[in-house]
């Protein structure tokens, strides 16, 4: 696929080019940390950070989302019956995300998009959005992408890969998409491909933390289940959630009805294992009453059910954001080299 | 593409108080658009999301049977939130349903087999869909001999009652009729469902499944009379319940294992419970 260069003073007019044809998202610093929102006209991406403190799925994946609206009065016409809230799917490009972000939406896409159903919200903004990368050449100390079949130039799930080289970046087009938006940009100017490569294994080489995960498929289920270290793993957690949210491959939502006055929306909200309230019976019963329950099934989920389900490693990307903004310190790092190594008595 | 959230809508035909204690409501509904009935094809055995616009869906095993055409029945015990509201909506109030979801009893392999059904209290929905199904001119040959072992803590809280004493004078089934305590004019057994099962129960074999419905109390003791019987554990069919909210295996929170409830299953059978950890 094609390599260019940008000049950083060509960044802003290709940019500006774009909004004419994409609705773009990107870094934006506010309050002290980056996130992902949509960019106004003129304005840049910020790239002075080393992730964001929230993953970008909510690009495809939006925290709350209406999906069904319906009017309740009942002397309208169609009053109580559902329908589909019409949305607007025209192109939209993410510019700046890591890698992991990215490879992390191709792990969430195995849930969303399924021989039986088919998940219209996410599948439509997925296709509808143009993935554009920023390569890691400073990882955090928490970064552990390398041991997650991931890595800090990893080019799966991106249409476009950039690489920061100073006084321009190095953009390698993936997909058709992709070099549709560097054609769209006027980003023509041939590059020295042997560039990305060097930088590559320089990335690659920074990244110092990792995991263990080779036997965690041939481990059995209920042995790790009945492991007896999930107590002391979750003895310091408060159930706070923020490693759902702060999660890029976590995907587990809630359905909620909210009405004002006559007119309603069923909204698909993110939800998090963490809450008790995710699995209790209308009975009082709760088959994950217990906060090692829980923190129990948010490990195995990622590590051993996900792994069985589909053969695919496991369902972490590395980002190292549920380590650095848990506020108790719990690492999935041990708790993954744990369960590797884990032999039952 | 297909939008797997979006209910059709239906309107409420019929709604029948199902148990003496009015807990339990029976909603007879049929489909407003020409075509839904026929896309909303079923097996017994499945659930459906019966969805409120403005209250919310809760995941209800079907209680019609797929021989019965024309609408679908629903029971609903009245329990939380959405069955509370429905249990206060009228005949001919407009709302959504969202399905058929998950598996069901499974029919293929059942077939040529003899089949023990054991169900207790207001989980006797999928069953009676089931043995409607089963006692269907075109399919009764399909299969071997049918006992039947149902029971509530009183002759008032059976559910289907009528019909189930008109099946009781066939010859091509086996109904065995409990109830918790002796009651005036009641002409069947008395006693707890496992113990009725224990002594009426066919023995287990090969050709001989066991399907199980109840509280987990029930499930509890009657697990072990059917090892006492010999049914195999891949002979014991089961269905769960679990929180649900998508019903099309998405949103996470009703996973036993690597397996969803609400798409893999609600119906297992005993060995593959046992490989799954207890989240139910």
């Amino acid at each position: 696929m094609k390599i260019v260069k940008i000049n950083k003073n060509k960044w802003a007019e290709g940019l500006d080019s774009l909004a004419g044809s994409y609705s773009l998202t990107g870094p934006v610093k506010e309050q002290g940390c980056h996130n992902f929102k949509k960019l106004n006209k003129g304005q840049l991406p910020d790239f002075d950070f080393l992730n964001t403190k929230l993953s970008s799925k909510s690009s495809v994946f939006p925290q709350s989302e209406a999906m069904i609206e319906y009017n309740l009065d009942e002397t309208a016409d169609n009053h109580h019956i559902m329908k589909e809230v019409k949305k607007d799917y025209s192109k939209r490009a993410v510019i700046g995300m890591r890698p992991c972000d990215a490879k992390a939406i191709l792990l969430v896409k195995m849930n969303f998009d399924t021989p039986d159903y088919k998940d219209p919200y996410w599948l439509n903004a997925y296709n509808a959005t143009t993935f554009v990368g920023l390569a890691c050449d400073q990882p955090a100390t928490t970064c552990f992408c390398t041991s997650t079949e991931c890595g800090p130039y990893h080019e799966e799930g991106l249409d476009v890969l950039l690489s920061d080289a100073g006084d321009h970046y190095i953009a390698k087009a993936l997909t058709q998409k992709g070099e549709e938006l560097l054609a769209c940009a006027k980003w023509t100017e041939a590059a020295d491909s042997t560039v990305m490569e060097k930088k590559k294994k320089e990335a690659e080489g920074k990244i110092v933390s990792s995991v263990q995960t080779d036997q965690l498929k041939n481990k059995v289920t209920l042995d790790l289940y009945s492991a007896p270290f999930w107590d002391d793993i979750a003895f310091a957690c408060i159930n706070c959630g923020t490693c759902t949210f702060a999660c890029p491959t976590c995907w587990c939502f809630d359905i909620q009805d909210e009405v004002k006055g006559n007119k309603g929306v069923r909204m698909k909200n993110w939800d998090t294992c963490m809450s008790p309230l995710f699995t209790l019976h209308t009975t009082g019963h709760n088959p994950r009453g217990e906060k090692t329950q829980r923190v129990r099934q948010r490990f195995m989920h990622k590590l051993k059910y996900f792994v069985d389900k589909y053969d695919k490693g496991i369902m972490c990307v590395g980002c190292g954001r549920c380590v650095r903004q848990c506020p108790v310190n719990i690492d999935i790092r041990g708790v993954c080299d744990k369960m590797n190594g884990y032999e039952p008595a | 593409m297909n939008n797997p959230y979006l209910p059709y809508p239906v309107r409420i035909d019929d709604i029948e108080i199902a148990t003496e204690d009015k807990s339990l409501r029976t909603f007879k509904f049929v489909f407003l658009n020409e075509g839904d009935e026929e896309k909303f094809a079923y097996k017994a055995g499945q659930f459906a999301e019966l969805s409120i616009p403005g209250v919310g869906e809760i995941p209800i095993g079907i209680a019609s049977s797929p021989v019965e055409k024309g609408f679908v029945k629903f029971t609903v015990f009245k329990a939380g939130k959405v069955t509370s509201h429905l249990h206060n909506m009228k005949v001919g109030d407009i709302m959504g349903l969202r399905g058929p979801l998950g598996n069901w009893y499974p029919w293929d392999k059942l077939q040529g087999k003899n089949i023990l059904i054991i169900g207790g209290g207001f989980a006797f929905t999928t069953l009676r869909s089931s043995i409607k199904f089963m006692l269907d001119p075109a399919n009764r040959a399909k299969f071997g001999d049918i006992h039947m072992v149902y029971g509530a803590r009183t002759p008032g809280m059976i559910l289907y009652r009528e019909e189930l004493i008109e099946w009781e004078k066939r010859d091509d089934i086996n109904i065995h009729l409990t109830i918790d305590r002796e009651a005036p004019n009641w002409g069947y057994h008395v006693g707890m469902v496992p113990t009725v099962a224990e002594k009426v129960g066919p023995p287990g074999n090969d050709n001989t499944y066991a399907i199980a419905c109840g509280p987990p109390i029930m499930i509890k003791f009657t697990l072990p009379v059917l090892e006492k019987l010999g049914y195999a554990k891949d002979h014991i069919i089961l269905s769960l319940e679990n929180r649900m909210k998508c019903g099309i295996g998405m949103c996470g929170r009703c996973n036993i294992g690597k397996e969803l409830v609400c798409k893999d299953g609600p119906v297992f059978t005993l060995e593959e419970l046992n490989r799954t950890p207890k989240e139910y």
